[in-house]
């Protein structure tokens, strides 16, 4: 924090040495050491540690899969193979980091939705939560070049359906796609930019993961009541306090991690996607990855196509606006409660829509009847998904600014330390 | 009740994730409207399963004498035979499978394709251990033209191509059966109750009773006493059946038996771990909150 003067005082000789050419174990002492930190953090905040090592481990398995993987349109699909085969450990390494990119998103998206429901966006945290956002958009585009490089059917037509999007922006659309194609079709070419980007991204994801740590220390971290920091009574260091916590969390998140790559490694994935692309013969149904459903499904909620694209594109920059759209003076939903039922609702939206970006458009969700000629009527999975759609849009758009000015928030507490001494006192 | 509101939260929340993880893994995949597959019981599933050895072989025998007759498997050589997990695994060459006699014996079976390195003419070796198991066709296009005009597809990882593998390998071979009245099947065409596929347009029938299934390619490739089996194992079209599944399941991820038992030591050592971890988590935070 800013206003939290340093404690470090080197030791030895050489730490005083360095301390006075580049002060970097200062840095790192008062960053992950005597940082101040909140003492009531629950749980949730442990997600920000998890999603540290995330990047860490999609960074190291996929240095080594570069090593072994060949980008090239004949070679990629049997290299990976190769990989999982004959390369030592190679099964573990290429399972790692397929099932950490859905762990990686998997923790994001709880962070985010902590995030959201603590009131973490709000003053004086804007420019934190919106690195967060930056870093979120990289991590999707990272992802999707990611899932082109094994070469399957859906990694193909992944590629294919979502370049194409681009082609709907007028008049300049075709020739942006392609320029990003780097020709008429998805081929040897995207294939080669897409493994040139995908190994680049998350180099840049690190630097911003940097910066949002950086913004995360000047206003120091927000907490479950909201209140800002009053005292040091309201905090706790952050080595052993935080460190043991979040290494609880860390544990626990691996073992989830660890079922998936060890006893169901394709359950996350696509049958479609063992099978090698072959442009000549399209899948009777592309899916893209889990964590990209809800996104697919608000764009083919929309009849229109590039009315679909902006609406796709604005579920993802409408997160960037939200600091502006709340209009309530207290931070925490714990105290907001009206607000947290939308809350409630948003979340089950969220996974609704995801729901909904698996399934075909002109399926039912459910069966009313039959019309006179005995086809099933009932509520198609495009109309839950527009109903959905409008509701994303709402809460951010019509909701978020709207209640923060009418409810009636709850009594906040005057201090950390007040909010959890009341919490003891009931149990 | 704010603290009430608040572990209900965390409930949901956690329901939601779960929700959006399940939701995400798509078991979709419509389109057609095939029969429910056999119920079948195979060693490797679970976490605790492997794959029996005796199956494999098998399985093998069954892919060598018929499948591979069409079908190519590029992706596996013969060493991967004798691999630790494999259908000819000896503990006695664990460490160089190229030594297992019998891995070497089923190779030198084989005639590859190589260039005469004196003269650059087209001419065939004796298959060593580490080549691949060689293709039945030449190329795609000489595979087409001797199968109707249809590419049989490469098994190596068929098994995790089609949603439950094994169990839709197991079922497909099974599932010829004579075709209903009112469906037109074209010749070089089969029936099959299993395969994913739309009949409306072949169908003259009922609108609402469109029969199960599709038409393939391939003809009914198993029957009764297709293939001896070595082991004395009753040679039923169930039996080759589920050996050929297995041995498929097993060239899909030849590692998966050595993944799973990783996953046990690895939880383990992680379940030990969180103890440790929680354990000191409580000491720091010792009257803190």
């Amino acid at each position: 924090m800013s206003d939290h003067p340093s404690t470090y005082s080197p030791k030895t000789g050489i730490e005083k040495w360095l301390d006075a050419r580049l002060p970097i174990l200062r840095l790192a002492y008062d960053s992950f050491v005597d940082y101040p930190t909140p003492k009531n953090l629950n749980y949730w905040w442990t997600f920000g540690g998890i999603l540290s090592l995330c990047l860490g481990i999609q960074i190291i398995t996929g240095v080594i899969l570069a090593m072994h993987y060949v980008p090239h349109v004949d070679h990629a699909f049997d290299s990976l193979e190769r990989i999982r085969r004959d390369v030592n450990g190679g099964w573990m390494i290429q399972f790692i980091h397929s099932n950490g990119a859905s762990m990686f998103f998997f923790a994001v998206y709880i962070h985010m939705f902590r995030g959201l429901y603590y009131g973490s966006y709000k003053a004086p945290r804007e420019v934190l939560w919106l690195l967060g956002c930056v870093i979120y958009f990289l991590m999707i585009a990272t992802a999707f070049m990611g899932y082109v490089l094994p070469w399957g059917q859906m990694s193909y037509y992944g590629a294919v359906v979502i370049t194409n999007l681009i082609g709907a922006i007028p008049l300049v659309g075709p020739s942006i796609l392609t320029w990003l194609q780097g020709g008429f079709s998805v081929d040897q070419p995207t294939l080669n930019r897409f493994f040139s980007l995908h190994y680049l991204l998350p180099f840049v994801i690190a630097g911003v993961v940097v910066l949002h740590i950086w913004a995360l220390h000047v206003c120091g971290q927000n907490n479950p009541t909201g209140v800002e920091i009053k005292s040091k009574e309201d905090t706790v260091p952050f080595t052993p306090y935080a460190t043991v916590k979040d290494g609880v969390g860390m544990i626990l998140f691996l073992m989830l991690f660890s079922v998936f790559v060890f006893f169901m490694p394709d359950a996350l994935g696509h049958a479609d996607n063992y099978v090698k692309a072959n442009p000549l013969q399209t899948p009777a149904h592309i899916v893209p990855e889990w964590y990209m459903l809800p996104f697919y499904a608000i764009l083919r909620a929309i009849p229109d196509k590039l009315i679909g694209v902006i609406a796709m594109f604005a579920a993802i920059a409408v997160i960037f606006a939200l600091p502006w759209l709340d209009t309530s003076k207290v931070k925490s939903m714990r105290y907001r409660p009206v607000m947290r039922w939308f809350f409630v609702l948003f979340v089950i939206t969220c996974c609704l829509l995801g729901w909904c970006g698996g399934q075909l458009p002109e399926d039912l969700v459910f069966q009313l009847g039959a019309d006179s000629h005995g086809t099933a009527i009932g509520l198609k999975v495009v109309t839950l998904s527009q109903i959905l759609t409008a509701y994303y849009f709402s809460f951010f758009l019509i909701i978020m600014p709207w209640i923060g000015l009418k409810e009636d928030p709850l009594p906040v507490p005057a201090s950390i330390s007040e909010a959890v001494l009341a919490d003891h006192s009931k149990h | 009740m704010s603290s009430l509101m608040t572990k209900s939260l965390k409930v949901l929340a956690g329901l939601a994730v779960v929700t959006g993880l399940v939701a995400g893994a798509p078991a979709l995949a419509s389109g057609g409207h095939a029969k429910p597959l056999l119920k079948a019981e195979f060693s490797f599933e679970g976490p605790f399963g492997a794959f029996d050895q005796a199956e494999l072989q098998r399985g093998y025998k069954v892919y060598r004498e018929v499948c591979s007759s069409c079908h190519s498997m590029k992706l596996m050589s013969f060493r991967n035979l004798g691999q630790k997990g494999g259908p000819f695994f000896d503990e006695k060459y664990k460490d160089n499978p190229n030594d297992n006699p019998v891995v070497k014996q089923i190779a030198s079976e084989f005639e590859v394709a190589e260039i005469d390195p004196e003269t650059g003419d087209e001419t065939t070796r004796k298959a060593t251990t580490s080549d691949r198991f060689p293709s039945p066709f030449k190329n795609d296009d000489a595979a087409k033209a001797s199968n109707g005009g249809a590419l049989p597809p490469d098994l190596s990882v068929m098994a995790k191509a089609r949603h439950h593998g094994p169990h839709y390998i197991y079922s497909l071979l099974q599932g010829y059966e004579p075709e209903p009245v009112g469906l037109t099947v074209a010749p070089g065409q089969h029936y099959n109750v299993y395969f994913p596929g739309d009949l409306k347009a072949q169908w003259s029938g009922d609108a609402h009773k469109v029969p199960h299934g599709g038409v393939l390619a391939m003809a009914p490739p198993l029957t009764d006493g297709r293939v001896t089996f070595d082991d004395g194992t009753p040679s039923t079209l169930k039996n080759q059946a589920h050996a050929v599944a297995t041995f498929l399941a097993w060239t899909a991820e030849p590692h998966a038996t050595e993944r799973k038992q990783t996953g046990i030591a690895v939880l383990l050592y992680l379940a030990i771990f969180f103890g440790i971890t929680y354990l000191a988590y409580r000491q720091v935070w010792k009257g803190k909150h």
